[in-house]
Formats: structure tokens, C-alpha cells, sequence
């Protein structure tokens, strides 16, 4: 096998918590649900630490699915995923914007730009 | 490796061996590809039993069937399913003996196993130690009764709702 | 319809016990993800984008209004308020969490509902005509059999880790609504090719049809399966499709691959060989089990009326909206003065399918009211009353009209099939809602949907074709292209008797153009029709050229 390509940067690890299914992001005090306090990895040794990290709690059996989001930071300072799944993902469903997180968290849609 | 069947965890009483090694051990598993060998320098009394892939089209495992005391049918992942119904054709073939699946199931498939003619399943140590006796046990208990008749596995609802109509078992 | 007995109330609750041990080893590490997978799916649970997603089970789809009361309940209680109806007839919650699936289950057991084989490498769910049993085209009603499927098929101790899953459909009508030439096995009941009219009825088989990546038309297996054999024959077929369908790509694991590859005559000859050593009566159901099924599907009692009542003419002439919701909505009943009616869950910009638990709760007792109890879903999404009597159409209406679902669009332009697509769905490469509401604003107004005719639009966000849009007259696939949405149209496509996979028209658009690129379409058929002929038939007359050209016209005109 090859090596594994180098992480896109900055990035976020992003999952699902095993019982409840909901979006989690790994932030400083472990597992988030806001991704605004979600842990940014700017280097490739801060990605491994993120990846090593998603590896452990899914060995614990506390999330599923655990994987680095390549992200820009917004101007409001919310991590904005690239891709526009992950950002699909981060936010709630775009045809109903009083589901998820964008309802949850007031502001996270603004915060986040370019949400659609 | 664990053995396990309907009882419980037990000891294998049968060794796997190249048929050139077999003379003196009481009950042997030989690679499908030396049965023919094996056969040829079986001791009196000895039991026989062959590893098998599960690709070998069913009329090629039928001709075994009366020769061998054990086959051995490999599960190479639990969702890999082609060996449910390979024992289901060697029983209909008319295979006596031991029927064995070799692999990482899950207890929750030994209740299935058994229905399609599985006697006994042969699991890595990591599995058995993950998923312990009682929940492989626990999986036989589960359902009171199943919807397909002539699966071994307790009664069917066909032949109970017979019963209840007052007509006998088919 | 169906009830349960001892024996099926038993089952269900041993299969909600074995759910909660599961959920019980997966949490203490017992069972890994990759081991849990397959079990969560066959109970109908997914991990989609924002959480769990449970797909319950409506078999053939059909309803009672205690379930469907019920689905409100769990709605409420463990989801959003809302639930989505799906192209194979089931209702998903799409905020799920998984520590309540066991709770869940349970109360879908209270009503004689489960979620069993809703997903998974397993025989899923049988799917049936909409209109079984009350259909004026009909041969015979095709839920028993689908019953028989459905009890034989359950945790099947052979058929559960097949290669990829197996979707079976039945119809007992001449025009096929339940889409059995795009199944892995397609159940036709038909009269016995010799005997006709006064002979036996059995079962046409076609084999090998499906949408996904691979799309095929079934291929006909049996011209004439007598019907005791059924069982056995559908255990000799998935035999051979268990021992020899493909596990190295899962893209080609399933039976149309191997049926495709080996050829269907050389599939038949196996199935055949396999068959004729089973013993078709100890596997079939006997024949009283049989009857003892049958009898749950006997008509209800229907009153002696006359078709087309005054009152019924009466308010028609006098509501031009109601008129139309009749005229539209309306499916000839085989009863006169009765009437089966589309409740469309595509109001105008709405998404496909979803309903809240107020609308669940409306249905059920509008379905209390005036259907006998009894409430149909069909694989377009939508919901049916089978049984209302032409007399109490205008009652039905005008309580629907306050607020429930009453758009007069069943099978025109915006009643558009779509997946979850990326709003929900996790395998989703673009997002098909807003598609579909963005179509079924552009197309809202009444008379021009009048105008355009029968047209089935069909969106799926993804390759899996969920939405079904390979077989849509125009069909819309959501992809991924350099990091944006990108959207395939193709034309031609049909899901009924005369099955035809669509054909791609060009390279693809962004979401905003969709709209303009389906306009263009509907102008060209317009343009282009004899007097009467539906967009369908136009397509196959002239065929898709002119279609390419106008959508051709229009990426033009968009670069310009």
C-alpha cells in the first residue's frame, strides 16, 4: 500500500455518536456538537493527533464513522467545510432551515457564509 | 480457534493435518485437495474430515458425501452467505455427518447456521472472545418459532398454525 | 387487510428482543460497526447524514388508520413531527436516535407494524399494486400473495446475507403500476395461458430488472408458474442467485448482473435444475394457510349504489376545484359508486412524500370516515383511499381542503417522484428536494399541468436511483461534478407495461438550470404532439432528437 496522502489543511474531525446518530465534532474538552468549537488541525502532525483521536473513541465505541473535514474558517469564525456535502452535514438539511443544527445553534448559519 | 456447537464452547476432537502426517490421529481435517490421498491411507476407525471453499458447486460436494465424516465449509466474513446454502445442499445430498462452518460468524446468524444443517461452527479466538458462549446460546432461544418449514430449527409457524387448525404436522 | 395471529405477534415481539441485545453488544464493543451494520440494516436502520434514519415496513402498501395513527405517535414523539413516504412504499423518520429504536419497534409492534428487511443484503419488503383488490383492471388481488412472500421471506434462515439486497413486486393487473419489470424478481398474476378466461390463474416471472447504476429490464423466467409451486420456485431461484451472484463488486452483486452474465437461459436451466428437487407442498403454505391468508383481503361490505351519483355531478358542476381533484385523482373503483382517490403528498413546492404527524392524523381519520379504515401508499409517494364512496367524494374533499393533502396532480408534471437525496441521505452525491420543488413551483399552475398531460418526472440524488429516474419519462440524476451539483436529464424512460430505461440527453447542468432545461422539454412535446397524445408517446414517436436539440438550444442560449 501507499503511503496516505497528506490531509487537505486546516481540517476538523467530524462523526456520528454511536447512541444518539448525531453530528459530533472533536473540540478541545472532547466530542462537541457546536461545530464552532470544533478542534482545527493546521498542521499535518495536529491532523494525526485529530485522526488518532477519532481512531480511540471509535476503538471505545463512542462515535462512528469518524473522519478529517477539510474546512475554511468563516468569517464569523465557524469552520466552513469545503466540500458542500460536509457542508449539508455541519448545518442540516438546506429545505429545512428550523432542522438541525442551523436551528439549534442560532447564528450558525450566518456565521458559517455561504451556506447554500 | 474456538469450536462451538448447540451446547456451548467444547474441544475440537478433530486436528487439522496434511493426509501424509494422518496415520495415528483418531480424527483428522484435511485439505480438500489430498481427500482422494486421505482416503487411501484412512486408518480403521479413523474419522475424516475436509476443509472446503465455499464456491465448490454443490454436485461435486454431493459425490463426498457419503466418504467423509466431516466437511468443513469456509465462511470467509459472516456476510458472505454462499455457505448457508452449500450445507442446505449437502444435507438435501443426503450428508450424515458432521457439517462444520469455518469463519467469523456472528451469534447472530448460529440460529440460521443450524436451520440450513450446520452442526458445529468453527470461529477465530478474537471472535469467541468479543462474543462469548452466551450469546451464541442466546441467539437459539430468540425466536419461539420461524415462518420456513424443513429448516431444522424447532418448530414452524406453517405446521403450528396446522396444528391449531386441528390437522396434523406435514 | 392482513392480522396478525399468535404466531406473527410472537415473532415480531422475539425480533424487537433480539434488536435491544443487539443495541446491547454493539454499545459494550461486543459486536464491532462492520458486524452491527447488517443487523441495524435489516431492521431498517440507517446512518444518514445528520443521525439514524428508520424505514418502516408497510407491506404492499397497505395501511390501517391505527398505524397510521401510530406512525403520527412515533413521529411526535421520537422524530420531528414528520415522517417521509418512499418508492418502495415504506415511511422513513429521518431523526432517529438509535438508543429509541428498541421503544420504537415496540410500538410498531403494538399495531402489528415492524421495519424487518427494510434494508440490508436480504429479500426486502414485498411491494404490490396500490390498487390491489379494488382495481376495476384487475385479474386478482395480489396481497395474499404478497403475504404468503412476506412470512416466508422473514428472517430467512438461508436468503439473510445474500450478495446484495433482493426487491420482489407483485401486480394483479393488466396495467402494471407496481413496476415489476424493474425488480430482481416481478410477480405477474396472470390466467393460464391455455385455459384463458375460465382457467387457473399463476404467476408470470420476470427476473433480472433494476434501476441503480446497471439499469435493466427484467427478462421473463416462467410464462405460467402455477401457484402452489411459487414458494418452491422462488427458493430454487434465490439458491442459485445465493450460491453464484457476484461478491467481489458490489456494483455487481446483483441478480440482473448474474442473470446479464451467464444469460437467461442458462439462469432458467438452473433454476429449473435446482426446482424440480424441491417438493413444492412441503415448502408452499398449505392450502387452508392459504385460504386462511386470502380471507383477511376479502372486499368489505359495499353498499348497492349506482355509478356517478346526482350529488356527486351536482357539486362537480358547481366547484370547478373539486371537479378537478375528482377528475385527476379519482381511480375507477370496481365497485360502482365507489371511487379510489389519490391524496397527493406533492403539494406545490413541498417536498415529495413528507407528511407531518397532523397530516398522518387527518388521513387516518378521513380514512375511518369514508375508506373502511384503509389507507394505500403508493411507490409515487403518495397515499390512496381505496374505498370512498362516489356520494362522499365532496365531504372527503372539502375536509382535505383545510389544510391535508389535496392537490389535484396525481400523475401530472408536479407530482415528481425524488429520493432524500443530500438533504438526508448519506450516500447522496447532490440534493433532489430542492429539485423537485423548484420543478413543482415553475410548473404550479393548474391549468397548465392540465395542459401538459401525464408526466412523470423522477429525481434521484445519487447512482442508486432511489428515485427511480432512469424509468421517469423525463428523469433527473444528481452527481458530483468538480465540486458542484451537476444534474443528468434523460428522456423516454417508463416504469409500466411498457418498461424503458430514459436516454441521457446531454452533458449536465447546474441546479438553476433544470428548471429552464424542463421547460424546454414540456415546449418541445407541446410543439410537437398529435391531438390526445400524452409526452410519453410523443417521445417514442419522434423519438429523442428533437428533445436533444431544443436541450442542446439551451446549454447554447446559457453560455451565450
Amino acid at each position: 500500500m501507499s503511503a496516505a496522502k497528506p490531509p487537505p489543511l486546516p481540517a476538523i474531525l467530524i462523526a456520528n455518536d454511536l447512541l444518539s446518530g448525531d453530528v459530533v465534532f472533536y473540540g478541545d474538552g472532547g466530542w462537541t456538537r457546536h461545530p464552532a468549537e470544533a478542534l482545527l488541525a493546521e498542521d499535518v502532525a495536529a491532523a494525526g493527533r485529530l485522526t488518532a483521536a477519532g481512531a480511540e473513541a471509535m476503538r471505545l465505541n463512542r462515535v462512528v464513522d469518524a473522519y478529517l473535514v477539510d474546512v475554511e474558517l468563516s468569517a464569523g469564525g465557524v469552520p466552513v467545510p469545503r466540500h458542500f456535502r460536509e457542508r449539508f452535514r455541519l448545518l442540516g438539511p438546506t429545505i429545512r432551515p428550523d432542522l438541525g443544527k442551523q436551528a439549534e445553534f442560532p447564528g450558525l448559519a450566518a456565521q458559517s457564509g455561504r451556506t447554500r | 480457534m474456538t469450536l462451538l456447537d448447540r451446547h456451548g464452547f467444547r474441544p475440537d476432537s478433530f486436528r487439522r493435518i496434511p493426509a501424509a502426517e494422518m496415520a495415528g490421529h483418531p480424527a483428522v481435517i484435511l485439505p480438500g485437495a489430498e481427500l482422494t490421498a486421505g482416503l487411501l491411507v484412512r486408518g480403521l476407525g479413523q474419522w475424516i474430515g475436509i476443509d472446503i471453499a465455499n464456491t465448490i458447486p454443490a454436485e461435486e460436494v454431493a459425490q463426498l458425501a457419503n466418504q467423509v465424516d466431516l466437511i468443513a465449509i469456509a465462511f470467509p466474513g459472516f456476510a458472505d452467505g454462499r455457505g448457508f446454502t452449500l450445507g442446505r445442499r449437502l444435507r438435501r445430498a443426503g450428508f450424515r455427518g458432521i457439517l462444520r462452518a469455518v469463519g467469523p460468524l456472528i451469534p447472530d446468524q448460529f440460529a440460521y447456521a443450524l436451520a440450513c444443517g450446520f452442526d458445529e461452527v468453527e470461529l477465530p479466538d478474537a471472535v469467541a472472545a468479543r462474543q462469548g458462549e452466551a450469546a451464541w446460546l442466546a441467539d437459539l432461544a430468540i425466536y419461539r418459532q420461524s415462518y420456513q418449514r424443513d429448516y431444522a430449527r424447532g418448530e414452524n409457524i406453517l405446521d403450528a398454525r396446522r396444528l391449531a387448525r386441528g390437522g396434523g404436522a406435514a | 387487510m392482513y392480522r396478525y395471529d399468535e404466531f406473527d405477534t410472537a415473532f415480531v415481539r422475539d425480533r424487537v428482543a433480539q434488536f435491544s441485545t443487539q443495541v446491547e453488544r454493539r454499545l459494550s464493543g461486543a459486536l464491532t460497526e462492520d458486524e452491527f451494520k447488517p443487523l441495524r440494516l435489516q431492521n431498517g436502520v440507517y446512518l444518514q447524514l445528520h443521525a439514524y434514519m428508520l424505514r418502516i415496513a408497510i407491506p404492499y402498501g397497505t395501511l390501517s388508520a391505527r398505524q397510521l395513527r401510530q406512525l403520527a405517535l412515533i413521529g411526535e414523539r421520537f422524530d420531528r413531527g414528520y415522517g417521509h413516504f418512499t418508492t418502495r412504499q415504506n415511511l422513513q423518520f429521518n431523526w432517529i436516535q438509535l438508543k429509541d429504536v428498541p421503544e420504537i419497534l415496540s410500538l410498531l409492534a403494538d399495531v402489528e407494524m415492524h421495519a424487518i428487511q427494510t434494508s440490508g443484503n436480504c429479500i426486502r419488503n414485498v411491494t404490490a399494486d396500490q390498487f390491489a383488490g379494488v382495481a376495476a383492471d384487475e385479474i386478482e388481488d395480489p396481497r395474499p400473495v404478497a403475504e404468503l412472500i412476506r412470512q416466508w421471506s422473514t428472517a430467512h434462515p438461508e436468503f439473510s446475507f445474500l450478495p446484495r439486497k433482493f426487491k420482489i413486486a407483485v401486480t394483479g393487473a393488466d396495467d402494471d403500476r407496481a413496476a415489476v419489470a424493474v425488480h430482481d424478481i416481478g410477480l405477474r398474476i396472470v390466467r393460464h395461458p391455455e385455459t384463458g378466461e375460465t382457467g387457473e390463474t399463476g404467476f408470470a416471472v420476470l427476473v433480472g430488472g433494476g434501476l441503480g447504476r446497471t439499469p435493466m429490464v427484467g427478462k421473463w423466467v416462467r410464462d405460467f408458474l402455477p401457484k402452489p409451486h411459487l414458494l418452491a420456485y422462488l427458493e430454487a431461484l434465490m439458491r442459485v442467485y445465493n450460491a453464484e451472484g457476484r461478491r467481489d463488486n458490489k456494483y455487481k452483486a446483483r441478480v440482473k448482473i448474474l442473470v446479464h452474465e451467464i444469460g437467461i437461459e442458462a439462469f432458467r436451466d438452473r433454476v429449473e435444475a435446482e426446482f424440480v428437487q424441491l417438493d413444492p407442498a412441503r415448502i408452499q403454505a398449505d392450502a387452508e394457510e392459504v385460504a386462511r391468508i386470502a380471507r383477511y383481503f376479502a372486499p368489505p361490505a359495499y353498499a348497492d349504489l349506482a355509478d356517478n351519483p346526482s350529488a356527486l355531478r351536482r357539486a362537480r358542476a358547481a366547484n370547478g376545484e373539486f371537479d378537478r381533484w375528482v377528475a385527476q385523482n379519482g381511480f375507477p373503483h370496481k365497485v360502482p359508486g365507489y371511487q379510489a382517490v389519490t391524496l397527493s403528498l406533492k403539494g406545490i413546492g413541498e417536498a415529495p412524500g413528507d407528511i407531518t404527524s397532523a397530516g398522518m392524523r387527518l388521513v387516518a381519520d378521513l380514512a375511518v370516515r369514508h375508506s373502511q379504515g384503509e389507507i394505500r401508499v403508493t411507490h409515487a409517494q403518495n397515499l390512496v383511499l381505496p374505498d370512498v364512496r362516489q356520494d362522499e367524494l365532496f365531504d372527503l374533499w372539502q375536509a382535505l381542503a383545510a389544510g391535508g393533502p389535496a392537490t389535484a396532480n396525481a400523475g401530472l408534471i408536479t407530482d415528481i417522484i425524488a429520493c432524500p437525496g443530500l438533504d438526508y441521505c448519506a450516500l447522496a452525491t447532490a440534493r433532489s428536494i430542492p429539485i423537485a420543488q423548484a420543478l413543482s413551483t415553475r410548473f404550479a399552475a393548474p391549468e397548465r399541468q392540465q395542459e401538459i398531460g401525464p408526466l412523470a418526472i423522477k429525481i434521484s440524488g445519487c447512482i442508486n436511483a432511489c428515485g427511480h429516474h432512469h424509468v421517469g419519462h423525463i428523469g433527473i440524476l444528481g452527481l458530483e461534478k468538480r465540486g458542484e451539483e451537476s444534474y443528468q436529464i434523460t428522456l423516454g424512460g417508463d416504469a409500466g407495461n411498457d418498461s424503458a430505461i430514459g436516454e441521457i440527453l446531454g452533458p449536465g447542468l447546474g441546479a438553476s438550470e433544470v428548471p429552464d432545461a424542463i421547460e424546454r422539454l414540456v415546449e418541445t412535446y407541446l410543439d410537437q404532439r398529435q391531438p390526445g397524445e400524452t409526452f410519453v408517446n410523443t417521445v417514442r414517436r419522434i423519438g429523442v432528437q428533437p428533445f436533444k436539440t431544443a436541450f442542446a438550444r439551451e446549454l447554447h442560449h446559457d453560455a451565450a
